[in-house]
């Protein structure tokens, strides 16, 4: 069994402050995809009506031939995209994640993952923290739903740095692959210096009593709940799993004996989410207690973002009380 | 421009009767798979395959080929028979469709066999991925031309129409769509299941430039594939009217044969299971019967 890495991740010096600068992760995908679009001109952005709340507005500016309308579409959208992909383009498809990869799961299972395409499949709104639009657009079973196929990587990027360099990374590899993203600002904690590289799940803080192992922009909350915990005499180590699949089972491992109690935290359903993956890959692993925060079994409603995740037991209280409950059972 | 002699017409019905019993052994081989379908497309994969298309069987990769999608994947068999004729592939290897380790899958997978431009089977995705290859083509100036086969049951699809409404508003005119439009589909005739015409004022409506053929019909098909290029403003597609299971008597029209090999199905007309393959093959309908070319 490998030893956990004891050095903490580089973040930035406002991470604990209460005025950290907050930018949604979405801009970090339309930073992103322009600067790889830059590099690489085989890239193709296919989007559904939603350029400006996708962040798709500066692509179609700065590459207008290379920017596809397809309308409310989201079936042909990942269909194209194959037959785009099969051309030798690298597509990046985006919508909301309630339409893709929801309502076309079953075009990406086999335009993208059978035929193993180079498509990249965007899913804004991920989460609660949609906020007012309520259950239907607030999507929690994309995690589930992409990490089961074959072929896939499913990343969801903790802030708006990190989601640009998802961006970049994925546009890189070979594959389809699946980023999430938020639409609600959230700190920007990472830092050019934060390692980041898909399949590596990075420990942004050690510690020893318990790990709290996150993804997305929850991973803020984590920390916060480590510094609430600290302040009860708990050491909580928190790490950033901003890649589901494929899960850096060995880190995760390590981890684990290190602390030997676990906090899965995801905005997502936690049942064939993050914490399903974690859960699935310590059972055969290193077999550790665990508790889940994220959703459970249900939808979203309406409501503030910060109304939403307090709502559903998401921020950094909840975390706490969970570490703090996994650990009696040590 | 597209033309077509009476002497290879001629070449290629007698083609199309060879490829019709390489098909009815290998399906009866298989043991599984669809019989009408491939049966009623025999013609036009081999307008396409030993006519139409440019594409060269020892360079399945060639950058300058013109691309088949098949949307309907069920009725590979008769691409798979097509191709082996072609030359993309040695024929015996035919007699492997389905079976474990096989390159020839129940339905076709791009990677699995050089020359096939996409997985197929799950109806509908055909067309739509069609459109992404000759929207890339168009962006990159490149001439070849996108043929899309697809049945007509699959145009209850809701994708297709998503499709058709993308290749009519960017006016993918380097691209044709070709329907086997038999009538039948696994659970009965496509008018009773779910009904879909006026096809034409559908396609129509949805900026297609429209026409109708008999899909047994060489030089027809030639001539609409040729109009179809001729056609700069739209897409083009081709309703190409076909009797299901043509050529095999026992299965003309009878939309049971839609899923089932000769062997594995019993009707009021057919012969007992064990005598079906040599029953179609002596009494297939070659260039007499009703698809009697005009040449002989």
């Amino acid at each position: 069994m490998a030893k956990a890495k004891t050095i903490s991740a580089h973040l930035s010096p406002a991470t604990y402050r209460e005025n950290i600068k907050k930018v949604p992760t979405r801009n970090g995908y339309g930073d992103g995809v322009v600067e790889a679009g830059e590099k690489n001109e085989k890239i193709v952005v296919l989007c559904c009506d939603l350029t400006e709340s996708t962040r798709n507005k500066k692509f179609k500016e700065t590459f207008p031939d290379r920017f596809i309308q397809m309308g409310i579409a989201e079936q042909s959208l990942a269909g194209i995209a194959g037959g785009l992909a099969l051309e030798g383009k690298i597509p990046f498809i985006s919508s909301y994640a309630a339409f893709s990869p929801g309502r076309n799961w079953e075009q990406i299972r086999l335009v993208a993952c059978i035929q193993n395409q180079n498509i990249k499949i965007i899913g804004a709104h991920a989460g609660v923290s949609v906020g007012p639009d309520g259950a239907t657009h607030q999507m929690l079973e994309d995690i589930a739903i992409t990490r089961v196929l074959p072929n896939m990587t499913v990343l969801a990027p903790s802030d708006y740095l990190e989601t640009k360099r998802a961006v970049l990374a994925a546009a890189e590899l070979k594959g389809p692959v699946y980023i999430r993203f938020a639409r609600s600002a959230s700190p920007t904690f990472t830092t050019a210096k934060t390692p980041f590289k898909i399949g590596r799940a990075e420990i942004l803080k050690d510690g020893s009593d318990v790990a709290i192992i996150g993804c997305g922009p929850l991973v803020h909350e984590a920390l916060m709940a480590a510094k609430l915990l600290k302040e009860k005499g708990v050491d909580a180590m928190v790490v950033n799993s901003h890649t589901i699949k494929p899960l850096d089972h060995k880190t995760i491992a390590a981890v684990a004996k290190k602390c030997g109690a676990v906090v899965t935290v995801e905005e997502a359903q936690c049942t064939g989410g993050l914490g399903g993956a974690v859960a699935e890959s310590l059972a055969k692993n290193q077999p550790t207690p665990m508790r889940f925060i994220g959703v459970h079994d249900q939808f979203g409603t309406s409501g503030t973002p910060d109304e939403l995740i307090k709502e559903f037991e998401l921020d950094r209280t909840a975390i706490a009380k969970a570490a703090l409950e996994v650990i009696e059972l040590k | 421009m597209l033309t077509i002699h009476d002497k290879k017409v001629q070449e290629l019905e007698e083609r199309s009767t060879e490829i019709r019993r390489d098909l009815i052994k290998m399906l009866t081989n298989a043991g599984s798979g669809h019989s009408a379908g491939p049966l009623d497309l025999t013609e036009i994969f081999v307008s396409l395959y030993f006519h139409v298309m440019n594409h060269k069987p020892k360079q399945p990769k060639w950058k300058h080929r013109d691309r088949l999608y098949l949307s309907c994947g069920h009725v590979c068999p008769i691409q798979y028979t097509v191709m082996a004729h072609a030359g993309y592939f040695p024929k015996k290897e035919l007699m492997t469709l389905r079976k474990l380790g096989s390159r020839l899958q129940g339905h076709p997978e791009y990677g699995a066999l050089p020359g096939l431009e996409n997985t197929s089977g799950p109806l509908g995705n055909g067309s739509s991925q069609a459109c992404g290859s000759a929207y890339s083509l168009r962006m990159d100036g490149s001439r070849s031309h996108v043929y899309c086969v697809m049945s007509d049951g699959e145009l209850q699809e809701g994708i297709t129409w998503e499709s058709a409404m993308f290749a009519g508003k960017y006016r993918l005119n380097n691209m044709t769509w070709i329907i086997d439009r038999n009538n039948i589909q696994i659970d009965g005739n496509t008018e009773d299941i779910m009904p879909e015409e006026p096809l034409r004022d559908k396609f129509e409506a949805f900026n297609f430039h429209v026409m109708e053929v008999d899909g047994h019909n060489i030089r027809d098909l030639v001539d609409a594939i040729g109009q179809g290029h001729a056609v700069t403003e739209k897409p083009t597609v081709i309703i190409a009217h076909t009797i299901p299971g043509k050529g095999v008597p026992f299965m003309e029209y009878d939309f049971r044969w839609h899923g089932a090999p000769p062997g594995k199905l019993e009707t009021e007309t057919s012969p007992k299971k064990d005598k079906q393959m040599q029953v179609a093959l002596n009494e297939l309908r070659t260039l007499g019967g009703k698809i009697e070319s005009e040449h002989e």
